[in-house]
């Protein structure tokens, strides 16, 4: 892709999709960059479009929405920010700012996981708002080279199709199309049991083609992304320092914002402080693991990773971390223990050990996506908490009545950080227009709120 | 091989004192016994093969960088944890373990370089240092299970609540191969309260993270952390045939056969209340719960009591009056009996899991293969310890046969031409490591009765 200042030249086959992928209905493949020119405000303008669809698509998910919802969205987002005034152009604008995106996002491991999973997410909707013959034709262009189960076969495993298919709520009347592929093609559906499986092999149906399609969609873009990185690094970012870089660099900050690996304003909390803090400041997801650790004086790995960064993004420091961790655990597994098996993976989460990174805080999406066990109190109360124990836990942070209803009612609809942010308003008695979405900015947000009000009783008390 | 000889002797000699004072000390964990079993017994060789998967021959398309690019753990007596070993030879790594005596080794993934040198690699940027192959491993506690067996919490174990790895090996091993169509799987004893499972089908071996997470779950049926009172939901008009199948050839028996009446469910209010939480209809579950609450003893005949209530339980929820509670009775059974699985240690390729054959350092138990197909007999209880295995040898006194022994037993076993190690033949091997000491199996024999 070239990047001029000024005129463009558009190279008719790109307009057209060949070269670059565009399906039939106009959904590309990316498979290879487009060689056109793009004018540098259109670079950026364009980027940001498509990352307001990929945002869009990141909150639809972490709300938990159902399949269908998430096709709404996709397609409402879609219309929203990716059409262009000149229709012709529209293709053009999909692939430029796709490209560009890849640059932004390519840079590290967390970058590039996010971006997977949003175009992912994104195409796999696309998808399925084409026609059967687009589909078909972009199943051709991923060369994938499975053909349809033959009679025979079918027959002999109709019986299991139809139960599985009966699972997953549709009719006992099977559809009499099926691909037998090897199961690794079709994680998602064989993570939510939606195919029958037989000796390695997933039964999966036309309508479910879409998932086969993905997966060789997100295994091209993954390659990419790496290739794309080692590019950067080793030529571009030098080359295009005083253009590219600059915007690149930007664009990815403008979307996660602060990633609270470091406290806001150096600000610090110290040991003692932690039982307060939390009473007034903290999450329900946090306010609970502090009062399981306190009460069982241990927090399985789920909730000592959880929980432990969140410390460290509210500001308490390695060493006060260590002191507190080895309070709560010497009581229970002896402090030589705790030295042995539990200190490591604390100076890990700040990036004192192992591959030094240091650490990001979860966000809520991570945190609403977790998959807590058994003896587990990490997650998301409103997402992983029974309705009797949700309704316990907030009773005891002084919640009750209407404004608990109303919490309780989004949880319902799961939206979960809705709930959150709710909480967040009954127990300050302010509102909240950003929303919750990251358990460190709801202690941030708090202990703003709480400075503002005790600085009011202050003046107040001094006139 | 003086040196042996005098080792042999101080065995002895250790072995003589052991017996005399079996009953004041525990057999167990001894560091001495450790040396000497790593010594004579551990089977270098065949582990050593094991992990190379036929990469050791000399055939084209052989790698031959590849056993050496595997992860070994160590952890050393005073619990110094020693990341990243590897070996390039059978002698280098017996060499190592020998002169080491680590009290635990773990097996981490193959990575794309050999892990002791990745520290060289780690300055051309660019992460060069990754995992690529590495066997699909899945981990079962019991204490995990704490909420539905009463015999024993923690990682305590009895054949009361056993059946519960049971369960968990038959259902998966069916799944595994049926389903998925592996067949290289080794399950293992984890020497106190569970079991790990070995998938070394080079297809496993393969798989990426997202595979593996998508098989982990195509597995989970319980969810929920500690705080939902209803873990186990199962949603669709029918079961899904994995869990359909589960439910009538391993689940159900299970449940209603052993664990009914070895975890005395329904023998206490609060064990049958647990029970009730689950029903989702309140006004069955307390109509239940009165009718048990009112006749404690004295109505109920000879019947068992709880398989009279789980009967009683079972009609009221068939009964056609309550629509869609059917399906409760198995959501019930299903929360007593499934697999419970430790999720992360499957999803992940970089998890270190400890080696079959090791010792385990709290009980002194080998780390035994389990037969899937005779798993039912399996009896944790029975394994040999470490110092139960050294009497045996000691008594035979054929310390020195015995390392040509396990040996010769291994290969009457495999072809004599064999470019691929037969995983089948590894799982055998259990029997061989027992079997090879005759002594300690009278000894059991003997405590037992």
């Amino acid at each position: 892709m070239e990047i001029v200042r000024s005129h463009r030249q558009i190279a008719a086959e790109a307009a057209a999709g060949v070269g670059c992928g565009g399906g039939a209905g106009g959904l590309p493949t990316y498979r290879v960059a487009p060689q056109l020119e793009v004018r540098l405000e259109e670079f950026e303008l364009f980027a940001i479009d498509r990352l307001r669809v990929l945002k869009g698509i990141a909150d639809g998910l972490s709300r938990g929405k159902r399949p269908e919802e998430m096709e709404k969205l996709v397609k409402e987002l879609w219309k929203a920010h990716m059409r262009h005034q000149d229709p012709t152009e529209t293709l053009n604008k999909d692939i430029i700012s796709h490209f560009v995106l890849r640059l932004v996002y390519c840079r590290t491991e967390e970058l590039r996981k996010w971006f997977l999973s949003m175009e992912t997410t994104l195409f796999r909707y696309r998808f399925r708002l084409e026609s059967p013959e687009s589909q078909r034709m972009l199943m051709s262009e991923f060369q994938l080279p499975y053909k349809a189960l033959p009679h025979s076969e079918f027959e002999a495993v109709k019986d299991k199709l139809s139960q599985v298919a009966r699972t997953i709520g549709q009719s006992a009347a099977v559809e009499s199309v099926f691909f037998k592929v090897p199961f690794e093609e079709v994680p998602d559906l064989v993570a939510s049991r939606r195919v029958f499986l037989s000796k390695g092999y997933a039964y999966v149906a036309m309508s479910q083609v879409v998932s086969l399609v993905v997966t060789q969609f997100r295994c091209n873009i993954s390659k990419a992304l790496v290739l794309t990185n080692r590019k950067w690094t080793a030529t571009i970012k030098e080359q295009e320092k005083d253009r590219l870089t600059p915007i690149v660099e930007a664009l990815s900050n403008a979307y996660f914002g602060p990633d609270y690996s470091q406290p806001k304003d150096a600000v610090e909390i110290s040991l003692k402080d932690i039982d307060q803090l939390a009473k007034t400041s903290f999450p329900l997801c946090m306010r609970h693991m502090l009062e399981k650790l306190r009460e069982n004086h241990h927090l399985k790995h789920g909730g000592r990773m959880q929980f432990g960064l969140f410390l460290k993004g509210a500001g308490l420091k390695l060493e006060d971390a260590l002191a507190f961790w080895r309070a709560e655990f010497s009581q229970k597994v002896g402090s030589e223990r705790f030295d042995k098996e539990y200190a490591y993976s604390i100076r890990h989460n700040y990036g004192k050990e192992g591959k030094r990174t240091d650490y990001t805080p979860y966000s809520c999406q991570k945190i609403i996506s977790a998959t807590p066990g058994v003896g587990d109190h990490h997650g998301c109360p409103y997402r992983h908490f029974g309705e009797d124990n949700l309704r316990a836990a907030l009773n005891k942070m002084g919640i009750s009545g209407h404004p608990l209803e109303e919490i309780m009612d989004k949880v319902k609809n799961r939206h979960y950080q809705l709930a959150c942010t709710m909480t967040f308003e009954a127990e300050h008695g302010v509102s909240c227009d950003t929303g919750i979405n990251h358990p460190n900015q709801y202690f941030s947000e708090s202990q703003k709120v709480l400075k503002a009000k005790n600085q009011a009783v202050q003046s107040q008390g001094t006139t | 091989m003086a040196r042996e000889d005098e080792k042999a002797d101080a065995m002895e000699i250790d072995g003589q004192h052991q017996q005399v004072a079996n009953t004041a000390v525990p057999d167990g964990f001894n560091a001495d016994y450790l040396r000497i079993y790593y010594g004579k017994l551990f089977p270098h060789v065949d582990f050593f093969k094991w992990l190379s998967y036929g990469n050791d021959g000399k055939h084209p398309g052989c790698d031959q960088s590849y056993v050496g690019r595997r992860e070994f753990s160590f952890t050393l007596e005073n619990d110094i944890y020693v990341r990243f070993q590897s070996f390039d030879s059978v002698a280098e790594m017996e060499n190592s373990i020998k002169e080491k005596c680590p009290f635990k080794i773990d097996i981490g993934p193959v990575y794309s370089v050999d892990p002791a040198k990745r520290h060289a690699y780690a300055q051309s940027g660019n992460n060069v240092f990754v995992p690529v192959e590495r066997e699909l491993i899945f981990d079962i506690d019991i204490s995990d299970y704490d909420d539905v067996r009463y015999c024993c919490s923690g990682a305590d174990v009895c054949m009361e609540c056993w059946p519960l790895m049971t369960i968990a090996i038959k259902i998966l091993d069916a799944s595994l191969r049926d389903d998925f169509g592996f067949n290289h799987i080794l399950w293992v004893y984890s020497g106190r309260r569970g079991v790990h499972c070995w998938v070394c089908d080079s297809r496993a071996r393969k798989l990426n993270n997202e595979q593996r997470a998508a098989i982990a779950d195509y597995f989970r049926v319980y969810k929920g952390g500690e705080n939902t009172m209803k873990k186990v939901s199962l949603t669709g008009a029918v079961l899904h045939p994995f869990l359909a199948r589960s439910y009538t050839d391993v689940l159900k028996g299970f449940f209603e056969d052993k664990l009914l009446l070895s975890q005395q469910l329904f023998a206490s209010e609060e064990r049958y209340q647990k029970i009730l939480d689950l029903i989702p209809d309140e006004n069955v579950a307390s109509e239940l719960h009165d009718k048990w609450q009112g006749n404690r003893r004295s109505s109920i005949s000879k019947e068992d009591v709880n398989a009279t209530r789980w009967e009683q339980l079972k009609s009221t929820l068939q009964s056609g009056k309550h629509k869609g509670l059917r399906r409760c009775i198995e959501e019930i059974v299903f929360s007593y009996t499934y697999p419970r699985l430790d999720m992360e240690v499957s999803k992940h390729m970089n998890h270190l899991l400890k080696a079959p054959f090791c010792i385990h350092p709290k009980t002194g138990r080998v780390c035994v293969p389990i037969d899937p197909n005779n798993c039912d007999d399996f009896d944790p209880t029975t394994v040999p310890t470490l110092s139960q295995v050294f009497q045996g040898i000691v008594s035979a006194t054929i310390a020195e046969s015995l390392q040509g022994g396990i040996r010769k037993l291994i290969q009457c076993q495999a072809p004599a031409v064999q470019e691929y190690l037969d995983l089948v033949k590894f799982t055998q091997l259990p029997a061989d490591l027992t079997n090879l000491v005759p002594h300690e199996k009278l000894l059991l024999h003997e405590t037992n009765h």
